[in-house]
């Protein structure tokens, strides 16, 4: 099986690499589109501003075999943190900058608590609770808990797509599900032994 | 329920793992990839690995040892020393660092942070501000170059022109608190955290438990580091790796009857 991390100048592509490397699968790591096309998976992983991501996937031009991947093949698909975020129709980030449009969904920012608990970025360990059934939990506990790092958060069009539910200054969706597209807010590649659960989860969909 | 983060701080030098006293008198603890072998294994919620050496040394934290913990991790963790420029971020990212850890450099050349939040957002870039007092001043000054060097810069100054820059979070760390095992500066951190809206990490004096909960009870820290109390053992200071169980660790956030 071909796993493809798409290289596209966003952040920490080599903890995932590794994770995956301790399974038995071939991983590539690239911005060339033909490795999109040949793939069986493909995560897409970011840090850093949700609008310098779309203005890199559109220079790349990468918009299109992704969407081409997700949408038409229907292959399994997972977006990791800004990964996740770039699948919604758009993001507060950077004004309103637009996304992928695979997932009915809106990034937005944390409003700013008074409470000296709760400080954005939200950075730190929580737990998420399992709204729906899914393949890519299984194994999993009820109340796991993940690691995450982000200002911004997916607000989904329906409660439908909702996988994981979290909360921090307000309940949030920490993972969506629609069909063969998955996006989580966390970061399974650092979170211990439930990560590396999710991680061999999506390799066998 | 999101939980503070308690964060085993590792010194490196000459790529060894050591700890300090106050800054001075470094110790030898061992290999610091075998450390975080047994991080992983305990389980820790994050690391924070500083080459104390770098910037001193006019050069940037060894990319093949973030490497090799990057290999190793399965937690996130945070790299500092002698990062000072926009390649060095980009560097130490791709060795599979979650954040970037400035210090010298950017306290020195501000605009510095701002470059560095704006190129790979807030949340990857952290600001780490060693406190410690000035000759015959009562009050606490930053200082840069591993305590060298004073600054002009008072730490709730500084705490909040990073934030303004759109620096992520800030490790407070005190200089004559550090190794000490005497309980943290709480005082400095509560004065820190409450005038800033970005997460702050207590560093420098951690003894015990109860010192880990004081600095979010009392300091209202949002992440705890230390180094001594991961590193050593006993009042002998015997060097064994540790980290608290999930048990131990609730005792951080317990409500506390005399309170």
């Amino acid at each position: 099986m071909k796993v493809h991390i798409v290289d596209y100048g966003m952040g920490n592509i080599f903890s995932v690499q590794k994770k995956l490397l301790q399974e038995d699968v071939s991983v590539t790591v690239s911005s060339k589109a033909n490795d999109i096309d040949a793939a069986d998976k493909i995560i897409l992983l970011g840090v850093g501003h949700f609008k310098k991501a779309m203005d890199n996937l559109h220079d790349l031009n990468l918009i299109e075999p992704l969407s081409n991947f997700a949408l038409v093949k229907k292959k399994p698909i997972l977006g990791i943190c800004l990964g996740m975020q770039l699948m919604t129709k758009c993001s507060q980030e950077g004004g309103k900058v637009d996304g992928l449009s695979w997932i009915d969904a809106e990034v937005k920012k944390f409003t700013t608590s008074d409470s000296l608990q709760f400080k954005i970025p939200h950075i730190g360990w929580n737990t998420v609770q399992q709204v729906k059934d899914s393949r890519l939990t299984q194994g999993l506990s009820s109340n796991e808990e993940f690691y995450f790092v982000h200002s911004y958060f997916v607000e989904p069009g329906s409660d439908d797509l909702i996988l994981h539910q979290s909360s921090y200054i307000q309940n949030f969706c920490s993972a969506f599900e629609k069909e063969n597209i998955f996006g989580v807010q966390y970061h399974p590649e650092k979170s211990h032994n439930a990560g590396q659960l999710m991680l061999q989860n999506f390799l066998t969909l | 329920m999101f939980r503070p983060r308690l964060i085993p701080v590792l010194l490196l030098k000459d790529n060894a793992l050591v700890k300090s006293v106050k800054f001075k008198n470094y110790k030898y603890i061992g290999d610091p990839i075998n450390a975080v072998k047994i991080f992983n294994h305990l389980k820790a919620d994050e690391l924070v690995l500083l080459d104390i050496d770098a910037t001193s040394e006019g050069r940037r934290i060894s990319s093949d040892v973030i490497r090799r913990v990057g290999e190793e991790a399965n937690m996130p963790f945070s790299v500092g020393g002698g990062i000072s420029s926009l390649a060095d971020i980009k560097e130490v990212i791709s060795c599979g660092a979650e954040k970037a850890i400035l210090n010298s450099h950017a306290i020195q050349h501000p605009h510095f942070l701002q470059e560095a939040a704006d190129h790979f957002g807030s949340s990857t870039i952290v600001l780490c501000m060693d406190v410690g007092r000035k000759f015959l001043r009562k009050s606490p000054y930053i200082f840069t170059n591993s305590g060298k060097n004073a600054t002009k810069y008072h730490p709730v100054e500084l705490a909040q022109k990073a934030e303004g820059l759109g620096v992520g979070e800030i490790i407070i760390q005190s200089i004559v608190r550090d190794g000490t095992m005497e309980g943290y500066d709480l005082e400095l951190i509560r004065d820190i955290s409450d005038a800033v809206s970005i997460p702050t990490i207590a560093l420098g004096g951690a003894g015990n438990i109860d010192d880990f909960r004081k600095a979010y009870q009392t300091g209202h820290a949002n992440g705890i580091a230390a180094g001594s109390f991961f590193v050593y053992q006993g009042q002998n200071k015997g060097v064994l790796i540790n980290y608290p169980s999930r048990e131990d660790s609730s005792k951080i956030i317990a409500p506390q009857p005399n309170q």
